[in-house]
């Protein structure tokens, strides 16, 4: 006993540490060593023990120190995983709703598996319960071989009468004598205490099926999910693999069953693969990702339906792998939105110091003189804006080394660099102007407004291209001069201590 | 020996022979006793209206698809035994390009047919994909998402794929469709090479006056075969008009571009 819980107590961290084959192997031989011991210490269950910390609780149930948390602990994470990687494969079939069915479609079989021996025999309910699944499939492939209705259409239909009779049968067997005390209930919407060892058995052979099935086939399932018609001139039996699929989706739906429920599991299946999917690109990885977010949801969410006495596990899970669903939604590097926004900030400012910088070098142009100092009056002036406007974007040039205050802050000189860059885009600008203007007969008065946003995505190609194009040429079609190579580059050698700048027509 | 191209070019037996095919989708015949023998180191294009059931036949051919009647041989053999022989380029549309591959990953899928179950690729089998998708001018593309790539770009990477098929008879589904006049030269190069190598080449083509340069054969189908034989003697006026049936606007105008060029 004492060398089982050693050997139990180090399962989860090896898991995560390791990413090989092998690594998966041995987890899922610690987890049948774990599932297969004797359990014979008599904790109280934490949900009893009222006065103990939250800390003390957790500490408690990951380390499965009471039987009854190691049962519900190990059989969450074993759905977790395995509706994971199952989920995977549905989500990027494009199958989500055909979970959703099956999942349903159970519910009769679950019923049927009881009342064949009136107990909650787990085998019994398994049999029944995969056998309904599968024939709710076959009666919507039915549906949609022999009348025009879409797979939609069919699968709604099925998985509102399956779920019908299996309520109706639910709600004969809780009338029965017996059948009230057996928690059948518990699989509409989960409990994870429920689950004996009969069960996690069961789970640990279907989790371990599932992780052999897949990494043995692995390559049949991806060249038949990503390209069907290929796959078959290739000589792969396209449609057995489809089947073969589906008989692991219904064996996984069969054991998250008592945990998650009916109405929920389908979200088991979908959300892990959906925030894998967000966070990468490549099958293998997304395999992986979202075996172990449904180990987390399946860990979390019993976890805290321990925490209060009669909180369906199911709700909690789903809740859990939303959760980490929505930071996937949130913080991925290619697809997330807070990604998506903080890019699109960063541009916005950039686009801002640069308009700024152009107002600078308008002031500057506008004056004919030598002067090199731009006030912040003129700026806002300029920029048809209040003074704080002017002087906040001001001070923003100076955080970015593009310009120096002096006075008291309200004269703005530009530094070398920002000069180049006042020139850039000025340059840009005009130079747009001139190509629309010549190349695309746009009228002059036309082009403005497209050049203001051209001027900040032009790169250094495209710009040399236009110069070439429009054979070098100094002004633009208002007639204003377009800033040479040889202007900007004369902000690059000037020195750059207090009080140095540089201006337009400033000779340095 | 099966890949040798001189064993292919000397093979006496058809490349694929269809004798009486009959298609249906739901009890609607869509191909029609098709009789077909196709000549070893050919380049053939599959012309037609649309629903003339070109993209049916080949996958008749292939066994993709339930026959009515009639039977398909490929080298001699029913075409379940000699399925490494063949090499597939499907439409581009028919497959998700969000999918969470690479392009490596797709070409490598080439490969899959002769690995059989189980087996994973090995180190031979990705320097052949990295050789394919260096022939299509796609290898530093090789580790990206296949869902930034350009629809001549995805072409390709098909086209990669069915080149590590290593296969002798070829069916391709508009190659040319939706893709860039750069690609399709580069196709069009790539498919001659094929067929000085001895490979036999059926690609089903949408764009008549292109067909007339890109193909030795033509095969005009509209349910059933109306024409088949080298494209100077079959594409004719009369025959597309035949084809077509002269539903289509643009009959009249090759008709008068062939009157002006013969």
């Amino acid at each position: 006993m004492f060398m089982n819980l050693q050997a139990t107590n180090h399962a989860p961290a090896s898991w995560r540490k390791r990413r090989s084959t092998t690594a998966l192997q041995n987890l899922a031989a610690l987890l049948i060593l774990l599932v297969l011991s004797p359990a014979s210490a008599h904790a109280a269950k934490i949900s009893e023990l009222g006065d103990t910390s939250i800390i003390e609780q957790a500490l408690r149930f990951f380390t499965f120190q009471d039987p009854s948390v190691r049962y519900a602990l190990a059989g969450s994470m074993l759905l977790g995983i395995t509706c994971g990687l199952l989920g995977s494969f549905i989500v990027v079939r494009k199958m989500a709703l055909v979970g959703d069915a099956l999942s349903h479609a159970v519910l009769p079989g679950v019923a049927i598996g009881f009342l064949w021996n009136m107990s909650k025999d787990p085998v019994a309910i398994f049999i029944g319960a995969t056998i309904a699944g599968l024939l709710g499939t076959v009666m919507v492939r039915l549906i949609t071989q022999t009348t025009h209705l879409k797979e939609d259409t069919a699968l709604g239909l099925v998985l509102a009468t399956f779920f019908a009779v299996g309520i109706c049968l639910l709600t004969m067997i809780q009338r029965l004598p017996t059948g009230n005390k057996s928690g059948i209930d518990k699989f509409l919407f989960g409990q994870a205490a429920a689950m004996g060892p009969g069960d996690i058995q069961l789970m640990a052979v279907v989790t371990v099926l599932s992780i052999v099935v897949i990494t043995l086939f692995y390559k049949e399932f991806l060249v038949t999910s990503f390209d069907p018609g290929f796959a078959s001139a290739a000589g792969f039996p396209t449609q057995m693999i489809h089947y073969g699929l589906m008989l692991l989706l219904a064996f996984a739906i069969v054991i998250a069953l008592q945990a998650v429920g009916v109405v929920l599991v389908s979200a088991m299946l979908i959300t892990p693969a959906a925030s894998a999917y967000l966070l990468t690109d490549r099958m293998s990885r997304m395999l992986w990702l979202a075996a172990i977010f449904g180990l987390l949801a399946g860990a979390l969410g019993s976890f805290v339906s321990f925490l209060g006495p009669n909180l369906p596990t199911g709700p909690l899970m789903v809740l859990a792998a939303t959760t980490v669903f929505a930071l996937a939604f949130l913080f991925s590097p290619q697809h997330g939105i807070a990604n998506r926004w903080w890019r699109q900030r960063s541009r916005a400012k950039r686009v801002q110091r640069e308009n700024t910088l152009k107002s600078v070098y308008h002031v500057l142009e506008s004056r004919h003189t030598m002067g090199e100092g731009v006030s912040l009056r003129e700026l806002a002036e300029r920029r048809r804006e209040t003074i704080e406007e002017a002087a906040r974007q001001a001070a923003e040039l100076r955080r970015h080394e593009l310009a120096t205050l002096h006075e008291e802050g309200d004269l703005i000189f530009l530094t070398p660099a920002g000069w180049q860059l006042a020139c850039a885009i000025v340059r840009n600008h005009r130079l747009w102007e001139l190509y629309l203007t010549n190349a695309a007969q746009i009228a002059a008065d036309h082009v403005h407004e497209d050049a203001e946003k051209i001027e900040h995505v032009l790169g250094d190609e495209v710009v040399r291209e236009l110069e070439r194009r429009l054979q070098y040429a100094t002004t633009d079609p208002h007639g204003r001069p377009i800033p040479s190579l040889a202007e900007m580059q004369r902000g690059a050698g000037a020195a750059d201590k207090p009080g140095d700048s540089i201006g337009y027509g400033k000779r340095t | 020996m099966q890949t040798n191209p001189i064993a292919a070019t000397a093979e006496a037996v058809a490349p694929l022979e269809i004798h009486d095919l009959t298609v249906s989708y739901h009890n609607k015949p869509v191909l029609w006793g098709i009789d077909l023998v196709v000549p070893p180191g050919k380049l053939i294009g599959i012309i037609g209206p649309n629903g003339a059931g070109k993209s049916t036949l080949i996958k008749a051919a292939m066994g993709l698809l339930p026959l009515s009647s009639g039977w398909v041989k490929v080298f001699g053999e029913p075409v379940k035994k000699n399925l490494t022989r063949v090499g597939y380029v499907p439409q581009r549309e028919s497959v998700d390009w969000d999918f969470p591959v690479s392009v490596m990953d797709v070409v490598l899928m080439g490969r899959y047919g002769r690995l059989g179950l189980i087996k994973r690729p090995s180190k031979v089998d990705r320097d052949v994909a990295r050789e394919c998708l260096d022939k299509v001018k796609m290898l530093p593309y090789a580790n990206r998402q296949i869902s930034n790539l350009s629809g001549g770009q995805q072409q390709r990477v098909f086209l990669a794929r069915a080149l590590a098929q290593e296969s002798d008879l070829y069916f391709m589904d508009e190659p040319f469709a939706g893709v860039d006049a750069a690609t399709e030269a580069a196709i069009v190069t790539l498919l001659q090479e094929l067929k000085e190598k001895g490979k036999t080449l059926l690609v089903v083509h949408h764009d008549l006056p292109s067909a007339r340069e890109y193909f030795d054969m033509l095969l005009l189908l509209n349910m059933r075969v109306v024409a088949f034989g080298a494209t100077e003697a079959v594409f004719t006026s009369e025959m597309l008009q035949k084809t077509y049936g002269g539903r289509l606007t643009i009959l009249s105008e090759v008709a008068e571009a062939v009157r002006q060029k013969t």
